[in-house]
This record gives C-alpha cells, sequence and structure tokens, in this order.
C-alpha cells in the first residue's frame, strides 16, 4: 500500500465521518442530548483534521480545527447546543464537505462562505460567558514542546550529596573516559545531571535504563547511581523507586537534546540539568568517591529466575544502576518471567480470544471494489442465461419429462435464482447517504428563500441497488428544491394561514412488492390547479375547454417546459422543470406520481426497481420477432373483440374500455417489421401508462409468459436502436430486445423515433 | 526477533499509515479500531509497546491506557499516545491514566519510530 492508496481510503473515509457528523448534528437539532451524540460529532471532524494533517490539506486541517474547537465546546458543556448553534455548526458541516471534495477533486471553495463561518464558530466558542472556551484555540499555539519544569537548573554540587560513599562509578563512552579524552574535547560542554525517577515513573512504563541509553547517544557519558535508600530485601517495595542517578554527559547536542531525552518522563522524577563551567570535573572522575560493593550479589540473577526476586523491574533498575552492559541479560530474564506468566495466563487468553472472535463477526464488513462486484454479476446473469437455455434444450430433447435430469435442472434453477439474489444484495446500499444529501439541499434553499423548513426522513435504511441510489440523488435534489421553492409558503403566510410557520418536508423510502418507494411530501399550498390549467391552456397543451381531471391537472406539471412559479426565483430559473425529472426517474424504470390537496401540501411517489440488472418482463411477439415488454410499465393485457375497435382518421384507431377510448398502437408497425397495421382481434393489447399519465393500448401478436429477464445493454454491445431499450438473452439462446415503451408511446403521437427518447439508463 | 506493536485507532486512514510506517521499519504490527477491541486483543497479541489513539467510540484512549495499566501483565507494557496537537490538558490527562509517552500527529514515521525504539529496549 502507498500514501496515494492511503489517501484514497482517507477521503472514503471523510465521506462517512462527514455523513456520521451531518446525522450527529441533526440529532442534535431534534434535542437529541446523549453526550455519545456529541462525542461522535466530535470525532467526526477530529477524525478529518487527524488524516487531513497526514496529508498536508492545510485548509481542510485549519477549518477543521476552529469547527472542533466549538464542538468541543460543546461537549464541555461550556456551549448550549440551541438551534441557533446547530445552524452554524450544519453550515460549517457543509464547507467541511466542500473543503473535502476540493481536496480530493481540486476546484475551489466559496472562501467567504468558509471564513465567515471560522468567524462564526470562534464567536460561539468564544462568546460565552464560562471561562475556558476560548483557551482551547489557543492550545494549539503552544509549542509541541512541553514547557520545561520550573526547577531551577543549579548545579548540584557533590558535597550535597547525601553520601559521598554510595556512588558506584560506570564509565559509560567507547572510549577510555582519561584526562587526555578530556582535554581533547574540552571544546565540548559537560553537563551535570541529576535523575532521580519516582515510582511513577517505572508504572507508566518508562524505564530509567532506555532513558539513560538515549542520553548515552548523546555523548560520552559517565553515570554514578546512589542505591543509599535501598532498604534491606525485607523492607524493600519492588515497585518502589531506590535509586538515582548522577549523569556526566559531554556533548554539543545543548541542553535542549538532553531534556528532550526525558521528555515523557520529566514529570516523575526529579531532574537537574546544569553545564560545568570550563576546567570543572565531572562529579563521575571525581576520584575521591570512593566505590562501594553493590549491597547484593549479581550473579543471583545468572541463576535463578526472576521469581526469585519477584521482581522484573526492580532487576532492570539494578542493571541500569551497575552496568548498562548487563542490561541486555536482565531483560532476558524479564521476558523469560513475562513467558512464564504467559503461560500460566494462556487457558484464559484462548478463552478471551473466543470471545472477541464472536464479538468482531458481529458487525464485521469488508471493502470490494465496485468493479469486481459488477463483474460477479454480469456472471451470475450468464448463468442465469446458461441455465434457462440448459433447460430448455434438456426439454426440447426429453419428451417424458420425469427424469433425474428435470428434478436436478429444477434445483439448478433453484440455485441460480438464490445465487443471483444474493449476488444483488451485495450492490444493495441503504438510501441514507442519498437522504443525507437532502438535507443539505433543504438547509440551502431554506437560506436563499428565507423560508424556515424542517426535513423529515424515514426508511433510510431500505436497501436499493447502487446505481439507482446514485441515479436518484439528481431528480430528489430537484424535487426537494421544487418542494420548498414552489411548495411551502412564506412563514408570514403559514402563520396567516394558521399553520406552524416552519414548514415540513418528509422524505420517505419503502420496500412494496419487490420495488421502493419513495415518497416527497410537504405541508405546502399544493398545487394550484387553476394556475396550472391556465399555464397549460396558454402554453397549448391542452384545449382551453378540455375537461380533465384533478388529477390529470396536477400531472400536467411533468411536461416539458412547464413552470408555474410567477417569478423566476434563484432556484427555478436554472432550466429545469419536472418533465427532467419524470424523465430520469423512468430512465431508471420508475414511475412517478403526484396527488395535491389545495392548502394542504402535495405528495410525489416514486416507484423504482430495486435493481438496474434484472427485469421482470411480459415475453411477447411481434411480427414473429420475440419481445420483452418490462412489466412495471403494464396496466392490464386483454384480448380486443371487433365490436370494441373503433377507426379514427385516417389510420387511427381506439380500443374502447370500460367506456373509455384508448388510442390503439400497433408495434410492429412502428418498429417497422411490417409495413401494413395487424388486425387487433388477431393479438392482444397491453394497456401500458406512459409519459404524461395517458394510457396506451400496445397491439402485439401474442403473449409468451413472464419471465425474470438480465438486461443486456444495447448501446454498449451493438448500437443505439431507435424505441429499443435493451436487449436480452432467452433461454433458446436468441436475442430478445426489450421495448422502450415511452419511446414507442411518443412515436405512435407522430414524432418519430428518436434517439434521446430512449432509456439511456438501461445496462 | 520482530518487535510487536499493537496500534489502536478508530481512523482508518490512520491505521493504514502507522500499518506501513510501522512494517517498513520492521515492526510486526496489530491493530485494534478502539478501546474495547484493543483490550479484547491485547491478551492475544502480547505486544512490546502500545501505540493508540484518545478520541475513539466504545473506549476512548484514556480508558484503554487505564484497562491496560489494570493488567497485571501489562501494567508496565510501554504505551504511546498520538495526539492531534499538543494539547496539554489531553497529555496531562494521558499521563495521569497511565502513558508512557506521545507523539504528535500528524506522526512523521521518523518521530514515531524514534519515539517506539525509546520506550522499548
Amino acid at each position: 500500500m502507498d500514501m496515494n492508496e492511503i489517501k484514497e481510503i482517507f477521503f472514503q473515509e471523510c465521506e462517512e465521518q462527514l455523513a456520521e457528523l451531518e446525522s450527529g448534528l441533526l440529532r442534535l437539532n431534534d434535542g437529541d442530548r446523549d453526550p455519545e451524540t456529541v462525542n461522535a460529532v466530535f470525532r467526526a471532524v477530529h477524525s478529518i483534521k487527524g488524516g487531513a494533517g497526514a496529508f498536508g490539506l492545510d485548509d481542510l486541517v485549519s477549518f477543521a480545527h476552529v469547527f472542533e474547537t466549538t464542538l468541543d465546546c460543546v461537549r464541555s458543556n461550556k456551549l448550549e447546543p440551541t438551534q441557533e448553534v446547530l445552524k452554524v455548526m450544519l453550515k460549517s458541516a457543509d464547507v467541511l464537505a466542500d473543503l473535502t471534495n476540493c481536496a480530493r477533486d481540486g476546484g475551489s471553495v466559496d472562501e467567504a462562505r468558509s471564513k465567515q463561518l471560522i468567524r462564526e464558530l470562534e464567536a460561539l466558542a468564544h462568546g460565552t460567558p464560562l471561562p475556558g472556551a476560548a483557551e482551547a484555540p489557543a492550545a494549539k499555539a503552544a509549542p509541541a514542546k512541553p514547557a520545561a519544569p520550573a526547577k531551577p537548573a543549579a548545579p548540584a554540587p557533590v558535597a550535597a550529596a547525601p553520601n559521598d560513599q554510595g556512588f558506584v562509578p560506570v564509565a559509560f563512552s567507547f572510549d577510555d573516559f582519561g584526562g587526555d579524552a578530556a582535554a581533547e574535547t574540552s571544546a565540548m560542554p559537560t553537563f551535570e545531571i541529576s535523575f532521580k525517577p519516582n515510582a511513577d515513573l517505572y508504572r507508566k512504563g518508562n524505564e530509567a535504563t532506555l532513558l539513560l541509553r538515549d542520553l548515552s547517544r548523546l555523548g560520552e557519558m559517565s553515570i554514578l547511581c546512589d542505591m543509599d535508600s535501598l532498604p534491606s530485601l525485607e523492607a524493600l517495595n519492588p515497585e518502589d523507586a531506590y535509586f538515582s542517578w548522577k549523569i556526566s554527559l559531554r556533548t554539543d547536542k545543548g541542553e535542549d537534546a538532553i531534556r528532550g531525552v526525558f521528555e515523557f518522563a520529566e514529570w516523575d522524577c526529579e531532574l537537574e540539568i546544569a553545564e560545568l563551567a570550563e576546567g570543572e570535573q565531572p562529579v563521575a572522575v571525581d576520584g575521591e568517591a570512593p566505590m562501594q560493593a553493590v549491597p547484593f550479589d549479581l550473579s543471583i540473577l545468572d541463576d535463578e529466575p526472576a521469581q526469585a526476586l519477584g521482581v522484573v523491574e526492580e532487576e532492570e533498575q539494578i542493571a541500569a544502576a551497575t552496568a548498562l552492559e548487563t542490561a541486555s541479560n536482565v531483560l532476558n530474564l524479564a521476558s523469560a518471567a513475562a513467558k512464564a506468566a504467559e503461560a500460566k495466563q494462556a487457558p484464559a487468553s484462548a478463552a478471551n480470544a473466543a470471545s472477541a472472535q464472536q464479538a468482531a463477526a458481529a458487525g464485521q464488513t469488508i471493502r470490494v471494489d465496485l468493479d469486481r462486484v459488477d463483474r460477479l454479476i454480469n456472471l451470475v446473469g450468464e448463468l442465469v442465461i446458461n441455465q434457462a437455455m440448459l433447460s430448455q434444450s434438456v426439454i426440447e430433447n426429453d419428451t417424458n419429462g420425469t427424469s433425474s435430469i428435470n428434478m436436478g435442472l429444477e434445483e439448478l434453477q433453484q440455485l441460480t435464482r438464490e445465487i443471483q439474489d444474493s449476488v444483488m444484495a451485495i450492490r444493495a446500499q441503504p438510501v441514507k447517504p442519498v437522504f443525507q444529501r437532502m438535507a443539505r439541499t433543504v438547509r440551502e434553499i431554506a437560506d436563499i428563500t428565507g423560508k424556515s423548513v424542517r426535513l423529515i426522513t424515514e426508511g433510510e435504511n431500505t436497501e436499493v441497488d447502487k446505481t439507482v441510489i446514485d441515479k436518484l440523488a439528481e431528480p430528489l435534489t430537484h424535487m426537494i428544491r421544487n418542494a420548498v421553492d414552489h411548495g411551502l409558503e412564506m412563514p408570514e403566510k403559514r402563520i396567516a394561514l394558521g399553520k406552524n410557520p416552519e414548514g415540513t418536508v418528509r422524505l420517505t423510502a419503502k420496500h412494496r412488492s419487490g420495488r421502493i418507494i419513495i415518497e416527497l411530501a410537504d405541508d405546502g399550498a399544493g398545487i394550484n390547479r387553476e394556475r396550472v390549467r391556465q399555464k397549460a391552456i396558454d402554453n397549448d397543451l391542452i384545449a382551453a375547454d378540455a375537461n380533465l381531471s384533478d388529477e390529470e391537472i396536477d400531472n400536467l406539471i411533468f411536461h416539458a417546459g412547464f413552470s408555474t412559479a410567477e417569478k423566476v426565483s434563484d432556484l427555478s430559473g436554472r432550466g429545469v422543470g419536472m418533465d427532467v425529472v419524470k424523465r430520469s426517474i423512468q430512465a431508471l424504470g420508475g414511475r412517478i406520481n403526484i396527488s395535491s390537496k389545495p392548502g394542504q401540501g402535495s405528495v410525489f411517489t416514486m416507484s423504482l426497481p430495486l435493481t438496474l440488472a434484472v427485469l421482470d418482463g411480459m415475453v411477447v411477439t411481434v411480427a414473429s420477432q420475440t419481445l420483452v415488454v418490462p412489466l412495471t410499465a403494464i396496466v392490464e393485457t386483454l384480448q380486443p373483440d371487433a365490436a370494441s375497435i373503433h377507426s379514427f382518421g385516417a389510420t387511427q384507431r381506439l380500443i374502447s374500455i370500460r367506456n373509455s377510448f384508448c388510442p390503439l398502437v400497433d408495434v410492429g408497425r412502428i418498429l417497422n417489421f411490417r409495413a401494413t397495421q395487424a388486425n387487433p382481434v388477431e393479438g392482444v393489447a397491453l394497456l401500458v401508462e406512459s409519459e404524461g399519465g395517458g394510457q396506451r393500448a400496445l397491439m402485439v401478436d401474442a403473449i409468451q409468459g413472464q419471465r425474470q429477464v438480465v438486461i443486456k445493454s444495447l448501446e454498449a454491445n451493438y448500437t443505439h436502436v431507435p424505441g429499443i431499450a435493451a436487449a436480452t438473452i432467452l433461454g433458446d439462446g436468441r436475442v430478445a430486445l426489450i421495448l422502450d415503451v415511452d419511446a414507442v408511446v411518443a412515436a405512435s403521437r407522430g414524432q418519430p423515433l428518436r434517439l434521446e427518447s430512449a432509456l439511456a439508463a438501461v445496462g | 526477533m520482530k518487535k510487536k506493536v499493537l496500534t489502536v485507532d478508530d481512523s482508518r486512514t490512520i491505521r493504514n499509515m502507522l500499518l506501513v510506517t510501522l512494517n517498513n521499519a520492521g515492526f510486526e504490527t496489530i491493530q485494534a479500531e478502539d478501546g474495547i477491541e484493543g483490550l479484547e486483543v491485547l491478551e492475544d497479541c502480547n505486544p512490546d509497546v502500545i501505540v493508540t489513539d484518545i478520541n475513539m467510540p466504545r473506549l476512548d484512549g484514556f480508558g484503554f491506557i487505564e484497562g491496560v495499566r489494570r493488567n497485571e501483565k501489562y501494567r508496565a507494557i510501554p504505551i504511546l499516545v498520538l495526539t492531534t496537537e499538543s494539547d496539554a490538558e489531553k497529555k496531562n490527562r494521558a499521563r495521569q491514566a497511565g502513558a508512557t509517552g506521545w507523539i504528535v500527529k500528524p506522526f512523521d514515521p521518523t518521530k514515531l519510530i524514534d519515539a517506539i525504539e525509546r520506550v522499548t529496549a
């Protein structure tokens, strides 16, 4: 793994953290006061900052830092997370997301906006009456190195030592530490270091031996260990610290480097560092200091394992006291002791391991490259086709139909279907990320329009194919914009109407009969049918005297170029109408409907397939060609009789269904499979719903049956064919074309089949 | 013998950086995602040194360090704390919990290895 891959991981993680951040903030906004929520929000920002720092993404770091500081105030109860505070924070989360995207993909961010938010965040952090809140930002300015202890670095004269007799001189240098050497290196300053660890130093896992080792690397060093306070063995507390050291170090690295060695330890020891004046004798080579025998025999350490003394740590201290050369021996002993202890604990740890594994199994996930999943899905698609072909040829060759081969085939079919479902499930993801993105859209648009909006989301964990999710964001964003911009009234108007000044937009997802239903409801004014109708008449969409049901009027808003907004606002001026929304939903194999109640709001309902890889279709025959019609488009099928067929104009024909007339469309004629219209009485009519809500009866020659088919892109494998959405391979190995119902219906209205009208997204 | 390092950090990014840095420096690396998992894997992996983050879900770095120190077997193991900035207060709390030393994030690989070398034999 290289840094680029880690960076990729970082950005993936950022996305997760940003989602976490936003949902946490929204929960806080809803009055959640669980400290863990605040912690999770804090951690998200903290994590982004940490990673960004590692990659030198300074803009991201500095914004995250200010944000984190303010969040810390909330975390430590110095700042109340009021709606006002959360509003700033939600906006900050948006900016953080922008900065992250910018760091990944380049581009620029709205600097004015981020600067403004930095000011607001800082104001929040500072603006609290409680002291201390303002200190947090200052912490960053503090130097990385901890402040030196206040102790004066006065020289510690040898005479002041408790007992001159208590020193064991240990020469620690590669050369003999003689007078000559001293003369040669006299240009180098010598430091007198007095180091007396507390028991705490060992308790925190620091080790005098290692500190002295590090010190020795700075220059020439000699050490005296003071063991005076070492009590008799009976009185000895193995956990206590009894030794102290006097070190003489000749180094050109300076006092800071020496203090650096004790960086982790200086709280838990008495440390004095003094630079010796030129010519002054270092204490360690002071000939006056007589040696004293170590008060116990070190040789026992070689024979007896550590248990003899019962103390590993103490041995290490002793080792340091006597000679660092022996340190490695003692450390070996220490690890021997640890191993002995480990052996005893082995059964216990095995049990722990088992429980740890169980715990880990609960929430395990792996991340897989999408390409791999897609390849698997493709292969399973091939498998399904292959299995169908095999079944068919067995049936053709085996007329008894009772052989064990048939049994096996049935099981194979079952398994294939299960594999297919399981593979599809891999691609399924909760709609949560898209819903979360909508929260931001609502905030932004509420800001621009000056409306007060509350977004409620339900069923965020409803799962659907990733491709559907990816393609859902755009139409949904547009619909949310519309709902807030056109649907909801201004707060004053809402108050006048006796409504809550805060408008509500509700986004719901749920599964229903193998599809996902997404509902977007607002509690605004609802569709102004008079205005929609007038507009439609003005735009020549309908005749001035057309008799339309409420539902039909509502559905007019899905017509191209339709906009009822009296003044073009910031948002609706983008030239995207509901027709585009409808088309993109249909491109996903979905349907969209609106129902509206004046004064109470509108509900948009979208029904989408769970996957784009397979499709439930009706297999039909048209002019001896096999076609597949998406089942979702079909309302009903019927066998026309001669009495219900009526001619209309020169070539048009209508079919009467339950006292209403519906245009009859000969699919074979539209697709140029035949030159003349087939006799409707000999065929079957498929009543389909198409763009604009209108119904058409599609004439086909015969229905073969319903089947789930694997969608194969025609564009990727061949070229785009007008009126055809995609292709599939049937059990007999033949290619069947999947009908683009809307394109066919549009063509029947006299519009020639065009390239753009096809289902671009299929496959 | 390779020295064994247990790292505890909830950030996938940091975990990966630690892994790459430590493996390149010849350490054996065991990773946990939070304090609870850290304590769980501790028994099995028997590390020579622990590197832990502070801000983590379920059990934070302070709690994790205290947990390690309560364990008879690991009460003297060196523990290095990853802190994002030299936040004196956090550093102090970590020390009080029993941390041996700290590494300032964003860590630089040399500094990380130095700090580990410093607290291990």
